[in-house]
């Protein structure tokens, strides 16, 4: 019986670089859809869902991605998957370019990266039990039907469901966070070093979110897994992150280690996001909104810097050049606001510093 | 002494196919006075939105079964005809939704949409309704209002489209708003702003607000009353502050453990066991008590009676202290 | 550590609050089992078919025989259950021979076009882009046309008989099928499952086989299961504008087409063969719309 097949091996053999090599580096992802209109279909605009993002996870840590609806995360999980190809940007995957001369090919990287969505119920084949599901993709790769169908039985015990009695379900004889641990179980069933969760728990009631949360953190130690934690959460993305990544209309605006940006926000709209969460106590409810108005849309994003159109720091400055991030592919703690860089020219720069 | 504004009396409703007979809503009793903010709160399936549909009729007659009594403003809802229906909803008691898009017409400006409504209930004309839309617009602090009436829904953002619905659903100056997760699919900047409108125009109309959630923050944000739904029975209700800081029932604690808030990261997040139970078939007793940890044999056999250990607080669970006076 | 994660509820309560383990056309079977209506027009179905399979030997008499003398004779006439036709040939026997003939020209080509059709609209369902685009505008070209005027034109220049009746019935039937089958192609491409197991990194051939064709299947063959009335209707209609099956063969449509002239004589011979065709489509249509509500498993 294989029980040790899925115990975190000591060393990896697909480890390449080592545990100071990081396991993803991703520098200026962009990826524009284009927008068909007329009577001829051709493209009249472009949404820019994801315009020059770039970031590293290291072996072992969870990267969160925050953000609200139109700020490009999902879409970087797909780019990241190759499920949408990017347009521009590099992707490099322990020391390795994907899908580049002398890196790996995308299928390789797919076995070692996989992912988990949001929609429990549309992620699984209605017409095929659980266990074949989570089958597949090692009887993609060869494997012999028993001895897949044998792991994905074992990988139900895994997440905590009985292979006798749900081994053989179908998607909708299951609740949510059964499907939800199936979908789990479907990303293990390859092995992946990394596996990219888009708001894996969001559609979850919350008494079962938390158990879902507490399987993907115990998963993650026992099999060495590292994390990319999609969601608009940020208590959920707190809890679980290393560090944390903050996304407004497709670009980065603020990363850093978890604590720092949730104690020490520097970037205008991280503060925004943080003060916009209702308090869980009846004395501090808020009386005034941190922002008005809603994201701007990602067809047409503002100039400069795309925030400034809602920021109450806002200056000339900032609708005249985006500000930078920095070395993005580091591991301090950046943002992208003028207000964090000296030789800027906005009045608030040099207070700051 | 004011009268109440709703009385709900055990109320149950029953959705019945040919297959299955569900029990969405399990005898629901509470009543609200005019002027205050209510919440349901409870989890998917848990029957607080067929709760809010049931007080405006909105459910599909042949399908369910109603019983238990519904009184809104002294009128009993079950009873009314067509007509005194029509002129409940609207006039007396409104409602938005989650998803703003439905309750707009696709292919008409929302400025025409409102003034139809306000014309049709007041009996004005279109251009006085038009007027009223404008004030209302201005009401729910959208930003160039004379510019947006005259926008089709799809080209409102998601904050804008929910507050032409709550404009909408203030026109004819409801004594009862009906709130079924507005403010859910909202992004986060946005839903704040949409919450703390919605709690300065019911300060300012003076109405009786029922917010249906999920969220245990934007209950806190909100509510004056909190009524906690578990698989279609109320199992605490409680003063905000109360029933956050104090929770009586295991259910209610449990939540509030298990909602991710800066715990510690090192630590596994407190959860409640098990998934809420088939509405189909329901476990005779407490509904709670396949999940809960203060379980004893005598939760199996009978539903728990309301019990009421401090004035305006209401539990039904074996366990609250006041449950068995006669050993205390 | 693994303990520390398993599902706490236990096992027999989760056994209680699960649903029975019955599995997809388990669900279906079940549900037809409970629907009198469908089950009733699904037997009529079977006995038609199973009588024109067994016409040879459930047929009283000869199909062909004709006799000068007992021409439109009434129902129960020496022998005859069902009467005589114009030929005085037995009318129960005919309508049984007949059945086989226009059963088979409303079946086959719906089974053609299922295959040629549904293959087209998965793949042009599945690809996208510029090959949806070619094949999509290619099946609207046809769909310019009504269908009786097309397969009356098909079957016209390819001149008559049942082979080329047929053909031109397959032909109708491509358009139609291969619009559902890249409509359910297209719905099921855009969930997440097929993502997910694209993200495998399995073959595209292995994931239109285990994901795709599986979830498209149940449409198609309930949009082709209604259009098998559609077919027997039409061929009949072939058959009796002369372009389809050719006399002496008793088909539905052709025996309608004859009995035309007696209908004031005896217009309850007249009358049968219409009552045939009626029957089987009416039943077929009946059928195909209570099997779509058992298959749909989710509602």
């Amino acid at each position: 019986m294989a029980m040790t097949s899925f115990a975190a091996d000591a060393a990896d053999e697909r480890d390449r670089g080592g545990p100071q090599q990081p396991l993803l580096t991703v520098t200026d992802l962009r990826k524009y859809f284009p927008i068909r209109g007329g009577v001829l279909g051709r493209t009249v605009a472009h949404v820019r869902a994801v315009d020059g993002v770039s970031f590293t996870v290291r072996k072992g840590e969870t990267l969160g991605i925050v953000g609200e609806s139109g700020c490009g995360k999902s879409t970087v999980a797909r780019l990241l998957m190759r499920l949408v190809d990017p347009d521009a940007g590099e992707q490099v995957f322990d020391g390795e370019a994907v899908g580049e001369q002398g890196g790996i090919s995308v299928a390789q990287m797919r076995r070692q990266v996989q992912m988990v969505f949001q929609d429990s119920a549309s992620s699984l084949n209605p017409r095929m039990p659980v266990q074949n599901s989570i089958a597949f993709g090692p009887v993609a790769f060869g494997a012999r039907r028993a001895d897949a169908v044998a792991m994905a039985r074992e990988l139900l015990t895994k997440v905590g469901l009985n292979p006798v009695l749900f081994g053989g379900r179908y998607p909708h004889e299951l609740s949510g966070g059964q499907k939800q641990r199936i979908n789990i179980a479907r990303a293990l069933a390859l092995k992946p070093r990394m596996i990219i969760l888009d708001e894996a728990v969001s559609a979850l009631d919350k008494s079962v979110e938390a158990q879902v949360l507490n399987l993907l953190q115990a998963l993650k130690r026992e099999l060495n897994l590292t994390y990319v934690f999609i969601s608009h959460d940020l208590g959920v993305v707190r809890w679980i992150s290393d560090r944390v990544m903050v996304m407004y209309l497709g670009e980065v605006v603020e990363i850093g280690p978890a604590d720092a940006i949730y104690t020490g926000p520097k970037h205008p709209y991280t503060r925004a996001l943080l003060a916009s969460r209702p308090a869980l106590d009846p004395d501090q409810r808020r009386e005034e909104a941190p922002v008005s108005g809603d994201p701007p849309n990602p067809v047409n994003p503002p100039s400069g810097c795309r925030f400034h159109t809602r920021c109450p720091h806002a200056e000339p400055v900032c609708s005249a050049r985006a500000p930078s991030l920095g070395d993005a592919t580091g591991f301090g703690h950046l943002a992208a606001c003028h207000m964090q860089d000296a030789g800027s020219g906005h009045t608030a720069a040099s207070v700051l510093q | 002494m004011t009268a109440p504004l709703v009385e709900v009396e055990n109320l149950s409703v029953n959705f019945v196919t040919r297959e299955s007979n569900v029990t969405a809503v399990n005898g629901v009793s509470f009543t609200m006075m005019p002027g205050e903010v209510m919440c349901m709160l409870g989890e998917s399936g848990s029957g607080k939105s067929v709760t809010m549909r049931a007080l405006m009729r909105l459910l599909p007659e042949k399908r369910s079964v109603i019983t238990g009594g519904i009184r809104i403003a002294g009128q009993d809802v079950q009873a009314m005809n067509d007509r005194a229906l029509r002129q409940m909803r609207g006039a007396t008691v409104s409602m938005i939704f989650q998803e703003p898009m439905t309750a707009f017409d696709p292919v008409v400006r929302v400025g025409d949409q409102i003034a139809e409504v306000v014309a049709l209930h007041r009996g004005v004309s279109h251009k006085a309704g038009r007027r009223r839309a404008l004030d209302l617009f201005d009401l729910v602090r959208i930003p160039s209002a004379e510019r947006r009436l005259d926008a089709y829904p799809h080209e409102l953002s998601g904050g804008l489209r929910q507050r032409a619905m709550i404009a909408l659903a203030l026109s004819c100056e409801p004594k009862l708003l009906l709130a079924d997760e507005p403010t859910t699919a909202l992004d986060a900047t946005v839903q704040i702003q949409v919450l703390i409108l919605l709690r300065k125009l019911q300060q300012e109309m003076g109405m009786s607000v029922i917010f249906v959630t999920h969220d245990l923050g934007v209950a806190a944000e909100i509510a004056d009353r909190v009524a906690v739904m578990y698989a279609g029975r109320i199992v605490e209700t409680g003063p905000v502050r109360d029933l956050l800081r104090t929770p009586l029932h295991p259910y209610t604690a449990g939540l509030l453990a298990s909602t991710v808030h800066d715990q510690p990261r090192d630590r596994d997040l407190e959860t409640i066991p098990g998934a809420p139970p088939d509405m189909r078939r329901l476990p005779p007793g407490c509904s709670f008590a396949p999940r809960c940890p203060k379980v004893g044999g005598d939760c199996l056999l009978t539903v728990p009676p309301p019990v009421s250990p401090a004035p305006g607080r209401v539990a039904r669970c074996l366990r609250v202290p006041a449950a068995q006076p006669e050993f205390a | 550590m693994s303990t520390a994660i398993s599902d706490t509820t236990p096992p027999a309560l989760a056994e209680l609050a699960g649903p029975a383990q019955r599995g997809y056309w388990g669900t279906v079977g079940y549900r037809l089992r409970y629907d009198p209506v469908t089950l009733f027009f699904i037997t009529i179905l079977v006995l038609v078919i199973l009588a024109a399979i067994f016409s040879p030997w459930l047929a009283p008499n000869d199909p062909y025989q004709e006799s000068i003398i007992r021409r439109l004779k009434p129902p129960g006439y020496r022998g005859h259950i069902l009467g005589t036709d114009e030929l005085g040939r037995d009318m129960l026997s005919r309508l049984l021979y007949g059945g086989r003939i226009t059963l088979t020209m409303g079946i086959l080509p719906v089974l053609v076009a299922t295959l040629i059709g549904g293959g087209l609209g998965v793949i042009a369902g599945f690809a996208g882009g510029f090959v949806n685009a070619l094949i999509m505008r290619i099946m609207d070209v046809f769909y310019a046309f009504p269908s009786v005027l097309l397969a009356v034109a098909i079957s016209g220049a390819m001149g008559g008989g049942a082979v080329n009746g047929m053909i031109a019935l397959t032909l109708v039937f491509i358009p139609p099928l291969c619009r559902v089958a890249e409509t359910a192609t297209t719905q099921v491409r855009n969930l997440d499952f097929v993502d997910a197991a694209r993200a495998t990194g399995a073959p595209v051939r292995l994931v239109l086989w285990h994901h795709v064709l599986g979830n498209v299947l149940g449409p198609v063959l309930i949009y082709a299961s209604s259009l098998i009335s559609v077919g027997i209707i039409l061929a009949s209609g072939l058959s009796f504008l002369g372009l389809g099956v050719k006399p002496p063969e008793p088909d539905w449509g052709l025996m309608l087409n004859a009995l035309r002239q007696a209908i004031y004589v005896s217009p309850l011979a007249a009358a049968m063969p219409g009552i045939a065709i009626l029957i089987t489509s009416v039943s077929m249509n009946m059928a195909s719309d209570g099997l779509r509500a058992a298959m749909d498993v989710r509602s």
